[in-house]
């Protein structure tokens, strides 16, 4: 089938995608967005997570057909031009990334998290961030870039 | 396969009349996983997430009916003070991520025995709207989980809403897993207080091949409640109480060992879970009535 589909502000077009695929998979495979990781593919570790319509979700779990004619927004929408966003700016000033797989979901969920609530406390962060596996444990940096991100945005607000 | 993508409810009944095997999906954390895992290649996905009507809510009559396709984040969010035990339940449901996706109506069309609504339902005394080609009809929650991962439906039907009185009195929902987020339950209890009908509501999930109610749990509470005129003068609860209704609630269930935990460790949890919920919710009461 077709799909039709706005993401990062560009509309874009995909044929021949099948019925039963994620909206991950066409992002990566038929798109070129390799930025959303693929990992455990059942919604556990949210790597793949991309806003749908502004709403964090794990593009895993979403069928390529549920996304005809809404808006996807991916990590790599996030930059403004060659500017990073402030979130992703902290987590590169925090060391907020050791093999980087997880990173992506992460600046995404945090992005989210910063939108909605400018300066959250240590629990609101964690909570924001419980559906973001990262495997090397770095948690400690995360956690240091999202404050970092937070105080950065209050400054620049 | 084919990609079925009603706009409107009539279309979506329509559908699902003439194609029985056609599987909803909304928001797609069950349904999604069978298929990237593929664990189920059904002949069409009947699409709901377009259609406006499931994705809405209203109060009537008492009650809150709650569109299929309403996500967890929306009950949290929006009927918290309404219906206190469903979204304390929601609010345990995988992730923010799965929470922004999840819908009541998917926890019931997967009919999980760990699903983590159900209990809720059981003892809140909601109902689910099953919808066809051929009309509505209203079943309680009660008559719905037939097996494991089996229910009422009949194959042309859809779930188009749950049906859930409001209330002020205190519920509550515990779970048991090994962490806070995206944990299928271990076990999990829902209590819900009936003032006006002088009645406990008890339920237990992940603990029998369908979510249950504890009845005799339910009965022996409410009796002892009523003959001791607690429900208008609330005392502090006998411990000899809470530990009888916490090993009838244990006794209501018949669980399995398999990796999340054992039998035994199921039914020990539960009257603890059972037990330490009728607290709070009994506490909670008290404190409204005085």
């Amino acid at each position: 089938m077709r799909v039709n589909v706005t993401v990062n502000g560009e509309q874009r077009q995909a044929d021949d995608v099948w019925e039963g695929e994620s909206l991950l998979f066409l992002l990566r495979e038929r798109l070129g967005l390799p930025g959303s990781k693929n990992a455990c593919e059942q919604g556990e570790c949210g790597s793949c997570t991309v806003y749908l319509d502004d709403v964090p979700v794990c593009a895993c779990l979403v069928a390529a057909g549920q996304a005809e004619d809404r808006e996807v927004r991916t990590v790599e929408g996030l930059a403004r031009g060659d500017r990073l966003d402030p979130v992703q700016e902290a987590f590169v000033e925090a060391g907020a990334v050791q093999c980087g797989f997880c990173t992506p979901g992460l600046v995404v969920a945090a992005h989210d998290l910063l939108d909605r609530v400018p300066k959250p406390s240590d629990p609101e962060i964690r909570e924001a961030l419980a559906g973001n596996l990262c495997r090397c444990t770095g948690y400690e940096k995360i956690l240091e870039a999202v404050r970092l991100a937070a105080s950065r945005k209050e400054a620049g607000a | 396969m084919d990609f079925l993508r009603p706009d409107t409810l009539a279309e979506a009944l329509a559908h699902k009349a003439g194609r029985p095997d056609a599987v909803p999906i909304a928001g797609g954390t069950d349904v999604m996983v069978e298929l990237n895992f593929d664990h189920r290649r059904p002949a069409a996905l009947l699409d709901l997430t377009r259609i406006a009507e499931l994705r809405t809510w209203d109060e009537d009559d008492g009650a809150v009916r709650i569109g299929a396709a309403v996500p967890y984040a929306r009950i949290i969010e929006e009927l918290g003070g309404r219906l206190p035990g469903l979204a304390m339940a929601s609010r345990t449901v995988g992730s923010p991520q799965i929470r922004n996706r999840g819908t009541v109506g998917g926890n019931l069309g997967a009919a999980s025995p760990a699903g983590d609504t159900h209990p809720v339902l059981l003892a809140a005394g909601a109902s689910v709207e099953a919808a066809s080609t051929r009309g509505t009809r209203l079943i309680p929650a009660t008559d719905f989980y037939l097996g494991v991962k089996r229910h009422a439906l009949e194959p042309d039907e859809l779930i188009t809403a749950v049906h859930v009185p409001v209330t002020r009195a205190p519920q509550q929902f515990s779970k048991v897993g090994t962490r806070n987020a995206m944990v299928i339950a271990v076990c999990s209890f829902a209590v819900a207080l009936h003032p006006a009908e002088h009645r406990v509501g008890a339920a237990v999930g992940s603990a029998a091949p369908t979510p249950r109610r504890a009845s005799a749990a339910e009965e022996f509470l409410s009796a002892e409640l009523t003959s001791t005129n607690q429900w208008e003068s609330p005392e502090p609860l006998l411990d000899s109480v809470k530990r009888r209704f916490g090993d009838l609630v244990a006794e209501a269930a018949s669980p399995i060992d398999d990796v999340r935990g054992s039998a035994a460790y199921r039914k020990h949890a539960l009257s603890v879970l059972a037990r330490r919920t009728l607290g709070w919710a009994w506490q909670d009461y008290a404190g409204k009535v005085a």
